[in-house]
């Protein structure tokens, strides 16, 4: 008898302790890019993340969590060390974080097959959307070839004919330029790669100005994009041919560094801090109060992770174990976006609006986007065909 | 034809450049005998200073002023305290030195001025463009830093062939201990060839400011080029500095220039297209290659 009660006891207890363990805070592993040039991409994503996570005293959807944030030094080789230490040692069901996409490449295949899940607040490669799709990997961001096709449809809306094509020479600026095709109708003036890192780029200049093009589209993103636009203007071009490009080259931090030079260029983006709805006035006022500086659309991304996280928790009280569970939650994105309005593709991707912005210099002498107009509503990809989900 | 004009006017501008930055490192090369790979910081800390200085006191002229002290004495900083105890040590610890040196600066500038890049323009004097030809509109202020590069080859030549300082240089490159026995101060001397190089360097630095992102590790781009012009130029010889920057400038720019628009005679646009981006990234190594083949020590090597 005493036996019995014993067990009883134990079952009773062990039963109790659940819900305690429960209590514990969730583990969420960021692997993102805080150091090198570009490490302001990965402080963005990470202060927009943590933001959200603040502004619920250290909880998301009500459930307590602890963010675990390393630098990966946009190394695919150091950004794998990490994610097996997050999931090995610290037991992290939900990593977020990555900045570039062959950084995503390297390390997001071999962490969902661990039955982890994977939220990607920026990077999304066409290999992870189309023939590399998990169900464990979601992207909250965009896909890679967006922000591309938003600026191919509005250029040729506007009447341009005759446009000059501009990326560097390595496998993301020809997706890019591709992605501008594919809603572009029109004459291709030229279509020029450029080295990777190439800081002159006098004789690129010379050669688009001979070809006498209606508009440039060009994608180079950080620095090199800073030199062009440069040059573009001190060569005086950007009185004559306008310059279209996705929004990589022209967020709020990157466009003090090129001022008079960016104005008037428009660029495609799925988020700017002006987009009217109760969710985004809160976020960019928030953020503002918190760091002190206008969020990017990077540190957007980073709060839309965390929310859309938020969301699911909250949906499976906090229980990350049961994966199927919180996949599910997830896919519902049943969280209040900054970007109006948001849902899944079947490959877990973005169905959002894109717009077209214009940058411009604010009220207070610093330089910012406008949104213009949206140009795609429901805006999905073109790789949910190649997607054969398990 | 024109466009050809002004794509030589490109390369020209470029080599000038290289210029700039290889005076300084062959002649660290040639007669201190140190492999200094750290040059392209001094080149960075040209820009950073210029940018914050031209921002403070909205003075082009005045950042260009407080860039080239600042570079220089940094370099003689690093001379003292680093170099001094490798000029012994073999070419593989001098690499390793100073490529911890290359992380130091970037890592400091970013402690410093933070991760964004910095922003510096042209100054208003300078904005607009010229037409040396008809028809050839030119930024004035690419004209301007041709300028300035003649003007540096032709001090530098004066300073090199009519100046006591000069002529103390030459001889300790030539021979180190016969220099010393001779009452030269080697040591003090090696301080300023290096204070010199890395006062060309951060000259290259202000001036390429206004044209490119000032930003952490700006220096290593221009740094293999570097390499590449004093290894065709000959190691040691400004002379040769100036032959293989200007070679390795006009290669550059024509190459990327033209090799579109020659390979399209032969294969479909796009294929030409891919093509030719591969090619003109390679252009100045094939050109090193075939050089050093021609002429193993350079074009004008500097002793002989």
């Amino acid at each position: 008898m005493g036996k019995r009660l014993l067990v009883v006891v134990v079952a009773l207890a062990v039963l109790a302790a659940v819900p305690v363990m429960a209590m514990e805070p969730v583990k969420i592993g960021m692997i993102t890019t805080l150091s090198t040039k570009a490490g302001y991409l990965g402080e963005e994503i990470r202060d927009g993340f943590q933001l959200a996570i603040d502004q619920e005293d250290g909880k998301l959807g009500g459930v307590p969590v602890e963010l675990l944030v390393d630098d990966d030094g946009r190394k695919p080789e150091k950004a794998k060390q990490i994610a097996d230490r997050f999931i090995k040692r610290d037991k992290v069901k939900i990593l977020t974080g990555i900045v570039f996409s062959n950084v995503a490449i390297a390390v997001v295949p071999k962490v969902v097959r661990q039955d982890v899940i994977y939220v990607s607040p920026n990077a999304g490669p066409s290999l992870l959307a189309g023939k590399g799709c998990h169900a464990n990997y979601f992207n909250v961001a965009y896909q890679n070839d967006n922000l591309d096709e938003v600026v191919g449809k509005y250029v040729t809306e506007a009447g341009f004919k005759n446009v000059y094509l501009l990326a560097p020479n390595y496998p993301a600026g020809k997706d890019h330029l591709a992605g501008f095709k594919r809603y572009y109708k029109g004459n291709i003036a030229g279509e020029v790669y450029t080295k990777l890192g190439q800081s002159d780029y006098a004789a690129e200049i010379a050669a688009l100005r001979a070809a006498k093009p209606d508009a440039v589209f060009f994608f180079l993103p950080g620095g090199m994009g800073i030199n062009f636009l440069k040059q573009y203007a001190q060569a005086g071009l950007n009185q004559t041919i306008p310059v279209f490009g996705p929004a990589f080259s022209f967020d709020e931090r990157l466009l003090q560094a090129v001022k008079d030079a960016a104005l008037g260029v428009k660029n495609g983006s799925q988020w700017s801090h002006d987009l009217d709805n109760p969710a985004n006035r809160q976020f960019v006022a928030a953020f503002r109060k918190a760091y002190g500086r206008t969020p990017t659309l990077y540190a957007s991304q980073g709060y839309d992770a965390a929310r859309l996280l938020g969301s699911a928790l909250k949906q499976v009280d906090g229980d990350v174990t049961k994966t199927d569970a919180l996949r599910e939650a997830i896919r519902k994105a049943d969280f209040p976006t900054v970007r109006g309005q948001f849902a899944f593709a079947p490959n877990q991707h973005p169905v959002q609006d894109l717009y077209i912005r214009e940058v411009v210099k604010g009220a207070d002498g610093k330089y910012t986007n406008k949104t213009l107009e949206a140009v795609f509503t429901d805006h999905s990809n073109v790789y949910v065909e190649e997607c054969k989900m398990k | 034809m024109l466009l050809f004009v002004e794509q030589i006017l490109n390369g020209l501008q470029l080599g000038i450049m290289l210029f700039l930055m290889s005076a300084g490192l062959t002649l660290v090369f040639g007669i201190m005998q140190v492999i200094n790979l750290a040059h392209g910081s001094f080149y960075m800390i040209g820009a950073y200073v210029g940018a914050t200085v031209t921002a403070q006191t909205g003075s082009f002229v005045l950042g260009c002023l407080a860039a080239l002290p600042a570079a220089a004495l940094t370099g003689m900083v690093v001379e003292i305290l680093v170099l001094r105890r490798l000029y012994e040590r073999d070419h593989l610890d001098q690499v390793l030195a100073t490529f911890g040196l290359i992380m130091f600066f970037n890592e400091l500038t970013r402690i410093v001025w933070g991760r964004q890049p910095l922003f510096m323009d042209v100054p208003a004097w300078l904005a607009g463009s010229v037409e040396l030809i008809p028809g050839v509109p030119y930024p004035s202020y690419r004209i301007a830093v041709i300028a300035v590069g003649i003007l540096v080859g032709v001090l530098l030549y004066l300073l090199f062939t009519r100046t006591r300082t000069g002529m103390q240089i030459r001889a300790g490159a030539s021979n180190r201990e016969m220099a010393g026995a001779l009452g030269v101060n080697i040591r003090l001397l090696y301080t300023l060839v290096f204070g010199l190089g890395t006062l060309l360097a951060g000259l290259a630095g202000v001036m390429a400011g206004p044209i490119l992102a000032v930003e952490s590790g700006m220096g290593e781009s221009i740094l293999i080029l570097t390499f590449v012009v004093i290894v065709i130029g000959g190691i040691g010889s400004i002379r040769g500095a100036l032959a293989g920057a200007l070679l390795v400038g006009l290669v550059d720019t024509l190459g990327r220039a033209f090799l579109p628009l020659l390979l399209r005679l032969f294969f479909s646009p796009a294929y030409a297209d891919g093509v030719a981006a591969s090619l003109a990234s390679m252009s100045v190594y094939l050109l090193m290659a075939a050089v050093l083949v021609w002429r193993p020590r350079g074009l004008l090597p500097a002793h002989g």
